[in-house]
Formats: structure tokens, C-alpha cells, sequence
């Protein structure tokens, strides 16, 4: 009663075969992942050294360090943020709390997505045009940092209204019956439940806004400068533009250096992902409702 | 709906005339004329969609937040029409206080469950310590929690049981001084001990609030209230004396449904 029979032989090594093959799928996945850190690791670990974190560049670029551009990274991303996270943040609580749901607002939704989607080398241009030209901010950090801004915009905004609609219905009805205003209940329940979700949307924006050079590259960063920025209209050199300059800009680079450069940018942006995840878990295992 | 239901009876917490509700295009409530006195417990039965939720949620206005209900006729709650031109969503939700069926305290601590709603409508002053612990200790104490949670005020209150956080719920109405308490099967996620916890908390707050109470539980009508009115697809069939209901009912629907032939 209990013997395997043909028909179910046949399951079991179909059932088998599925599952060794999904196995090697994932396993594909992860062999690129793999193979560029530790490439990274195994050529450009030797590379790191104080010296080459806090020193600029010297002899066209083909000693020294990158502190300039770490640093112009840096700021390039503390500036798209000042401006990124208000708007966003903001947008999303009216997107979610306010909007009424009609055709106006399902517009709006679909501009956000729509935006999410529009390549970068588009938001770069448009910087160009806007920021550049029309508001007259010149190639400057004001106007790379606007144009990145812009472009990761929809994250925010996205992860902002997400975590926003987590927090359940049932603690707004709470509110409201107890005669609390909108903005009440949002200020004092909403928000508080919603800011690991706002967070992780505002960390994963800074790792994007790190590694991107487009947007960047025609609005702000510069090839190669002597001094640092001294303000928010002067141009920065920048970690993402660096990388793709001693890459296949520069003669007689030594081979070790461009991999140095690259493990940093992708060490920074590994490390405010990791922080995004480990700040979400913290904050949802305090959390229980 | 400018107008009032005319009557300014003192005795009366909540005045409905001619009131009708729709979903849309589909009528819930139809000509409903209740006068709900002060200072008792009323409670509404009847099946599941006769409209006595509906009713409960119209009386402190949530109903609106669904844009396509709409509504005639009028509603008078301690003598003034609730849907006056005038009037401040804020008070009337102040005033008219509601419990739900699932207890749904804020993911705070039980001490800033109670205070929210004193501190909401008190968002000017500065509320002191020691007024602060009165409020949270009197209606702790009102609603016979205080002696279990004394010692843990500061945990949150979502870790509560679930008779507790219904408890807590009603607690958190009361620091605001509300007329009228409005509660929406306010037993049936809670177990048989629960229920009997609550109602007993209900039974206490007789006299000092107006308690318009749903349930599908026709012990629970009997046990907890005074009044009582029966509705059947949006119309009131019978609005008497508890007891009397229970033990001579006038229609032969409301006898029906007591004796559990439908519903």
C-alpha cells in the first residue's frame, strides 16, 4: 500500500531535476555578484591605504589618493538628499493621507513611476537645460546634487508612501474617532510607525545617488580638479566620474589603481545598503502591533 | 440637513428624524426616527445588515469618510443637529466617543493611550505630571483596569490581552468628557470571560455616559441594556424597553428574530 509505484518514480525524478535546476539558476545568479567583489577585493584591497583615502591624486592622476572625489561624493549625495527627502517625504503624505483617489491623483502616480523610469543620461540633460542654464547655478554641486535629486525622487517617494500605507488603518480610525485632526494623527501614529520604511527608502537612495555618473557628469563633476569645492556653485570631483576617468581617460595608469577606486564606491555603497537592512531589522523586531 | 428634528428635549442624548441613508445607489437606512434617552444603555439588534452599524456610524459622523454616502433627514445629538453647517468634525467625534469591534489601542504605551485624546484637544496647554497621572489613574480605575496595569504603564498596549485593550479603548474616551459612547459589537472578538469582563464595565458607566450599543448577541442586548431597538433592512421595527422586548414584543418580526428564526 505504502510502495512507490512507476507513475510516482517518474514525480520524484521530475521533482528532483526541477529542483537541482532552479538550484543552478540561483546559483548563476549569484556567480557575477561573486566574481566582482572578489576581483575588486583581490586587486584593489591592496590599493586601500589612509593615504589613499585622504590624499588627492598626483603625477595626471596616476599616484596618490582620491580624496577629492571621495569627498565630492560625499557632498553630491548630502546635498540631492537636503533636497530629495523633504519633497518626497512630503509628497508621499499627501499622496497617501490627503489625496483624494480620482483621476488627478492616479496621474500623479503614474508621473512618479514614469520618472522612475526615464534613463539617467535623460535626467542628466534635463539638468543641463534646467539647472545649469535656466536657474544659472553653472556646472556646480547645487546643480549635479538637484539633477540626482530629481532623479531619485521616485524612490523616495515610493518607499515613503509604502511604509506610510503599512501602518494599518485601524490606529487612524482610532484617531480620528477620538477627534484627532489629519495632521494629528499622522504626526503622532502615522509617521512614528512609518519612519524604518521612510529610512530604508532614504539609505537605498543614497546608494544610488553614490554610484551614478551621468546624471553628474554634464552637471557638476569635473574630470580633474586642484583645489576642493569651496561652496555649493563650485564643481566637485566625484568617486563614479573618477572611476570611469582612470579607468579609460588616462595614460600609463598603473593597473591595481582604478580597482582601489572601484572597491570604495562599491564598499560605500554595500555599506549604507547593509546599514538600510540592519536598521530595518532593529526596527521592525521593536515593533509589534 | 440645516434644519434640526424641532425637539429640544433635555431627556434625549440622540435625535433621529426621517433619516435616510444611502451607499450609492443602495438605501441602508430608511426613515429612521429613534430618540435615544440620556444616561441609559441602549442597544440595537437585529441581523447582519439591517443597518445598525450604519445607524451607530452616522451618529458621530465616520460614515462620511466614504465618499459616496449620503444622507437626509436629521440628526440631533444632545439637542443639536450634528450636521449643521457649523459644526466641527473635531468636537462632534470629542463629544461622541466610539468603540470598535477589534480593539484597536495606538501602538503606544497604555499611560499615552488614555492621554491622547486629552492631549490632542488640549494641544495648547501643558498638561502637568501629576494632573496627567489623575487623568490616567481615574480612568484606569473607571474602567477596572487600573490594579493590573498600575505597574505597567509604560509598556505598550498592544501587548495587552484583548479583553484589556477593549478595556484600555473605552479608558481612552473618557479623559475628554464625552456625552455619548457608541460602541460596535464591542464583545465579539473578545473570549466568553471577555465579553463578560466588558460588560460588566459597561453596565458600570450606566448613568454617567449615554451608551448606544450594537450586538449580535441577543443575552448580550438583554443582560446589558435598557432599552432596546430592533431593526430589519434599514427600518426600525420596534424601539421599547428591554425587558419588555424580550418578554412581550410588539411585531410578530421582532418575536421571530428573538426566538432566533432568522438572523
Amino acid at each position: 500500500m505504502f510502495e512507490t509505484t512507476s507513475i510516482n518514480k517518474k514525480n520524484i525524478t521530475q521533482q528532483k531535476l526541477v529542483r537541482i535546476g532552479l538550484g543552478t539558476m540561483t546559483g548563476i545568479l549569484i556567480l557575477p555578484v561573486a566574481l566582482i567583489l572578489g576581483t575588486l577585493i583581490y586587486k584593489g584591497a591592496p590599493m586601500i591605504s589612509f593615504e589613499f583615502l585622504f590624499t588627492g591624486p598626483t603625477k595626471g592622476m596616476t599616484a596618490g589618493g582620491i580624496f577629492p572625489a571621495l569627498l565630492g561624493t560625499v557632498l553630491l549625495v548630502l546635498v540631492a538628499l537636503l533636497a530629495s527627502v523633504p519633497l518626497g517625504v512630503a509628497a508621499a503624505i499627501y499622496l497617501s493621507e490627503y489625496a483624494p483617489d480620482n483621476w488627478f491623483t492616479r496621474s500623479i502616480n503614474l508621473a512618479i513611476i514614469n520618472l522612475a523610469g526615464v534613463p539617467s543620461i535623460v535626467h542628466a540633460l534635463f539638468g543641463v537645460g534646467a539647472f545649469v542654464i535656466f536657474f544659472g547655478f553653472g556646472t556646480s554641486i547645487l546643480a549635479a546634487s538637484l539633477t540626482l535629486a530629481i532623479m531619485t525622487l521616485p524612490v523616495v517617494i515610493v518607499a515613503t508612501r509604502e511604509s506610510l500605507q503599512a501602518v494599518p488603518m485601524s490606529f487612524r480610525e482610532a484617531c480620528w474617532n477620538m477627534g484627532a485632526t489629519r495632521w494629528q494623527t499622522i504626526r503622532r501614529v502615522v509617521l512614528p510607525n512609518a519612519v524604518t520604511g521612510i529610512l530604508t527608502g532614504v539609505i537605498l537612495e543614497v546608494s544610488r545617488t553614490a554610484g551614478e555618473t551621468a546624471p553628474i557628469m554634464f552637471t557638476g563633476a569635473a574630470f580633474f580638479l586642484p583645489l576642493l569645492p569651496q561652496g555649493v556653485l563650485d564643481q566637485t570631483m566625484a568617486l563614479s566620474l573618477h572611476l570611469f576617468v582612470v579607468s579609460t581617460q588616462v595614460p600609463n595608469m598603473p593597473e591595481q589603481l582604478p580597482f582601489g577606486v572601484a572597491l570604495v564606491l562599491i564598499s560605500m555603497v554595500l555599506l549604507m545598503n547593509s546599514l538600510s537592512i540592519a536598521l530595518r531589522m532593529y526596527l521592525r523586531g521593536k515593533k509589534k502591533w | 440637513m440645516n434644519n434640526t428634528t424641532g425637539s429640544q428635549d433635555a431627556g434625549l442624548a440622540i435625535h433621529t428624524e426621517k433619516l435616510n441613508l444611502w451607499y450609492g445607489t443602495f438605501q441602508a437606512l430608511f426613515d429612521v426616527d429613534l430618540k435615544i434617552k440620556q444616561g441609559i444603555i441602549t442597544s440595537m439588534i437585529g441581523p447582519s445588515g439591517c443597518g445598525k452599524s450604519t445607524f451607530l456610524r452616522s451618529v458621530n459622523r465616520i460614515n462620511e469618510r466614504l465618499g459616496y454616502v449620503r444622507i437626509t433627514g436629521a440628526i440631533d445629538v444632545m439637542g443639536e443637529n450634528i450636521y449643521a453647517p457649523g459644526v466641527e468634525l473635531v468636537q462632534v467625534r470629542k463629544q461622541i466617543g466610539m468603540v470598535f469591534q477589534r480593539p484597536n489601542p495606538l501602538p503606544i504605551s497604555i499611560r499615552e493611550n488614555v492621554l491622547f485624546g486629552h492631549r490632542i484637544h488640549n494641544a495648547a496647554t501643558k498638561t502637568s505630571k501629576s494632573e496627567a497621572d489623575d487623568i490616567v489613574e481615574g480612568a484606569l480605575k473607571t474602567v477596572l483596569l487600573w490594579d493590573k496595569v498600575k505597574d505597567r504603564l509604560d509598556t505598550k498596549a498592544t501587548g495587552l490581552s484583548l479583553e484589556e485593550q477593549q478595556k484600555l479603548c473605552i479608558a481612552r474616551l473618557l479623559p475628554v468628557k464625552p456625552g455619548v459612547l457608541l460602541m460596535d459589537e464591542p464583545c465579539s472578538a473578545l473570549d466568553p470571560k471577555g465579553t463578560e469582563a466588558v460588560e460588566e464595565l459597561i453596565w458600570e458607566l450606566r448613568g454617567q455616559y449615554t451608551i448606544l450599543i450594537v450586538t449580535h448577541n441577543m443575552a448580550q442586548a438583554r443582560r446589558a441594556s435598557e432599552e432596546c431597538i430592533f431593526m430589519l433592512m434599514g427600518k426600525v421595527v420596534e424601539h421599547s424597553d428591554t425587558g419588555k422586548m424580550f418578554v412581550t414584543p410588539e411585531n410578530k418580526e421582532t418575536s421571530d428574530y428573538i426566538e432566533g428564526r432568522y438572523g
